[in-house]
């Protein structure tokens, strides 16, 4: 038993977030809500290896597992990375290098990890892809089956989201047998579903995170009534709760990481996903509420940054399925034998 | 990462169960806060020791079988899951132990940790005071220098099973100069020594489960310090957070009550079947207790692994702390929704579900978040010495 990363991990860790408080300032982020695709970042993070991660070493990746990518993916939402990093590098791509013919994978994969192409993800559980814009494929979940189609023969229509950096539109397209990945690729999708999932819950464990952090910092330096509202308990007890409950989200979503890069698929596995992102979305909630309100009217404007993350956690903690539908993955383990219920 | 425990642990596992199925109590002992369910569950006490499962963490020289946390950890997911009985002597071997081992002489390892892990030797906590509860380093029991010794005289309050104790740990103001934290002094002070006077007081369920201690010009030996004189309170402090922390509230505690409210859960379901499609909520909040302890042992196993790495668990102790006791209550509370009328029927009664162990549990649950520093106290805690948030 050890349930701690590696040093190795800790390290890339490291150098993905040096990258990303370089490229990934909150004015970059609002760069992105007006339009303006990550492109340096994204330079960036290929250059660092990352866009490819997830490949294995022969498809020119670093072979990493999701226990390797969970933390990069927690960093990128303690940042608001403004990019599909998580659809083309936790999903996408290991579907890719699963599914698809050696043509496809010879046209997109090398691509795809020097960052001259940016591939996106649909589940059937969403309407919307996000990043649509900037997006040259899209891997898409129609039915059982599973499809990489261009970006550029899709019909978008999009859709300005809360969280505008999210870019996001509803994509249509007239299957054609050349786009298919595979046709009944139940497993496969289940498996990129979790990896959606864990992916989101890391992320919104960065975004609560940060939201935390600016919010401590601010309660340190606004004064009222004479003294730092920060010294007041009940602006104490109500922060002292939202690490609560990140703390316990935390080791959900590594645990579900872990057991994803270990384990097979299993109902148990599934409701451990699904625990990760209850718990990681509710730390979300909490945090949001708790960090608008503490900041008070200046976290009501749009100008303060506080808002980059607050609506990346309510636009994207709403996606890939309700927390009922999750709940009932838990229980379908939890009540195990207990028939219909 | 390894979330797997090792061969060698899992037959130290497999040791235990069987040793649990073959010698659990089948019935229950009663009441543990009761004279007689006290005095049942220390014989039961005394059984483990015999098997050397009473302090399975503690070097084999006092008793123990120098057990890894990883050992221990699955030692409380086996005892719980078991049924077994609740520990009564956990105060002595939870809260004071650890101190003896950081602060004591090796005269006092000797003489103190081998009866404290067979039962023979009881200890009850005195920190409380009648008007120092959250605030203890307010206290105003002293202890004033005589001849080999030091006289004790005050009064300490909510001594958990003081009335069936030998012995109570606690602190005196040793330098009445001195402010709060400091000039305190911890002493070992026995409950039959001259001028000790006990009164029993019953909690909220009716069982006789503290004690008031008055203490007039007590004699305790020099030999029962515990630390440096005036050093008390930090010494105090490290039993403290082991109270908050992992010690007292290993998850295998809630992972069995998660167990047993889900088979409720299941039985009433049978029972009916109407109320329960009719009550989706009260699903979910079942489902809530199941996820909270499994979100309470990950969390515990990830703090054992930074323990193991040679950090410490400071104030972080608190978020354990208020986890653990908040869920507690909410996880008896779910089931005495789901007994409705039944809720109210206590121990010994012919209609009384689980033998009133819902109720009886759910009273032992509020008291969490006031004991071992209460749950204001503790958030304080997390904002500012987690958080960094100013005091004043």
């Amino acid at each position: 038993m050890h349930f701690a990363f590696s040093e190795d991990q800790e390290l890339f860790r490291a150098s993905f977030k040096e990258v990303c408080e370089r490229e990934c300032t909150p004015d970059r982020v609002r760069g992105a809500w007006r339009g303006a695709a990550a492109d340096s970042l994204w330079k960036q993070l290929a250059e660092l290896g990352v866009l490819g991660m997830t490949l294995s070493e022969p498809a020119g990746g670093l072979g990493m597992s999701e226990l390797d990518w969970v933390m990069i993916l927690e960093e990128a939402g303690r940042f608001a990375v403004p990019a599909p990093l998580a659809a083309h590098t936790a999903v996408a791509l290991p579907l890719l290098e699963e599914l698809g013919s050696d043509a496809l994978k010879a046209e997109w994969l090398p691509r795809a990890v020097s960052g001259e192409a940016r591939i996106g993800v649909t589940f059937e559980a969403d309407p919307f892809v996000t990043h649509a814009a900037e997006l040259d494929l899209l891997v898409a979940e129609r039915g059982r089956k599973l499809y990489a189609v261009p970006a550029k023969d899709c019909a978008w229509e999009p859709q300005r989201s809360l969280d505008h950096a999210r870019q996001l539109a509803r994509a249509s397209f007239e299957p054609r047998a050349d786009w298919l990945l595979a046709e009944n690729a139940a497993d496969s999708s289940s498996r990129a579903f979790n990896r959606a999932v864990v992916a989101q819950s890391a992320e919104l464990l960065g975004v609560t995170q940060r939201m935390l952090d600016l919010t401590v910092e601010y309660v340190k330096i606004r004064h009222q009534f004479g003294k730092p509202i920060g010294s007041y308990q009940a602006v104490k007890h109500r922060l002292a709760d939202a690490l609560l409950r990140l703390e316990f989200a935390k080791p959900l979503t590594y645990r579900a990481a872990h057991s994803l890069s270990s384990g097979r698929p299993s109902t148990e596995l599934d409701a451990q996903v699904s625990m990760a992102r209850l718990y990681a979305r509710d730390a979300a909630e909490f945090m949001a509420k708790a960090a608008l309100q503490l900041h008070g009217a200046i976290g009501y404007t749009f100008e303060y940054d506080l808002q980059l993350w607050m609506k990346r956690a309510w636009a994207s903690g709403r996606s890939l399925h309700s927390d009922a539908w999750h709940r009932e993955r838990v229980a379908s383990v939890a009540f195990a034998g207990l028939g219909a219920s | 990462m390894d979330l797997e425990f090792t061969p060698r642990e899992e037959d130290f596992r497999e040791e235990v169960r069987a040793w649990l199925a073959a010698n659990v109590p089948k019935g229950s002992l009663g009441s543990g806060d009761t004279r007689e369910g006290f005095a049942r569950h220390v014989e039961w006490e005394k059984q483990l020791y015999e098997a050397r499962y009473s302090v399975v963490s503690w070097p084999e020289e006092f008793g123990g079988r120098g057990a890894s946390l990883w050992e221990w950890l699955i030692f409380e997911e086996e005892y719980y899951r078991a049924g077994a009985p609740s520990r009564v002597t956990q105060n002595g071997i939870f809260l004071l132990a650890p101190t003896i081992f950081e602060f004591g002489t090796e005269e006092q390892k000797q003489r103190l940790l081998r009866p404290m892990a067979a039962a023979e030797h009881l200890w009850a906590q005195g920190w409380s005071e009648p008007g120092s509860g959250s605030d203890l380093a307010s206290l105003k029991s002293s202890a004033r220098r005589t001849d080999g010794g030091w006289l004790l005289s005050g009064q300490k309050t909510w001594c958990t099973r003081g009335s069936f104790c030998d012995s109570i740990f606690g602190l005196f103001r040793t330098d009445s100069e001195a402010q709060r934290h400091h000039g305190l002094t911890y002493f070992l002070v026995s409950l039959k020594a001259p001028g000790v006077t006990l009164r029993g007081v019953d909690r909220l369920d009716g069982d006789e489960g503290f004690a008031e201690v008055f203490l007039e010009d007590v004699f305790v030996p020099d030999r029962d310090v515990l630390g440096g004189v005036n050093q008390g309170w930090q010494v105090a402090m490290a039993t403290t957070s082991s109270e908050r922390g992992l010690s007292l509230r290993s998850p295998g505690r809630f992972l069995a009550t998660a167990e047993r409210l889900i088979d409720l859960y299941r039985r009433y379901q049978k029972q009916d079947p109407s109320a329960a499609r009719q009550d989706p909520a009260l699903r979910m909040r079942v489902l809530q207790a199941y996820m909270d302890a499994e979100a309470y042992q990950l969390y515990t196993l990830r703090t054992v692994t930074k323990m193991l790495s040679g950090g410490s668990i400071g104030p972080e102790s608190s978020l354990n702390k208020l986890f653990w006791s908040e869920m507690d209550v909410a996880t008896h509370e779910t089931a005495l929704d789901l007994l409705g009328p039944y809720a109210e029927v206590e121990e010994g009664s012919p209609s009384a579900v689980d033998d009133g162990s819902w109720l009886k549990g759910y009273q032992f649950a509020l008291a969490g978040p006031i004991y071992a520093g209460t749950n204001e106290i503790q958030r304080n805690v997390v904002a500012e010495r987690v958080l960094g948030l100013p005091r004043k």
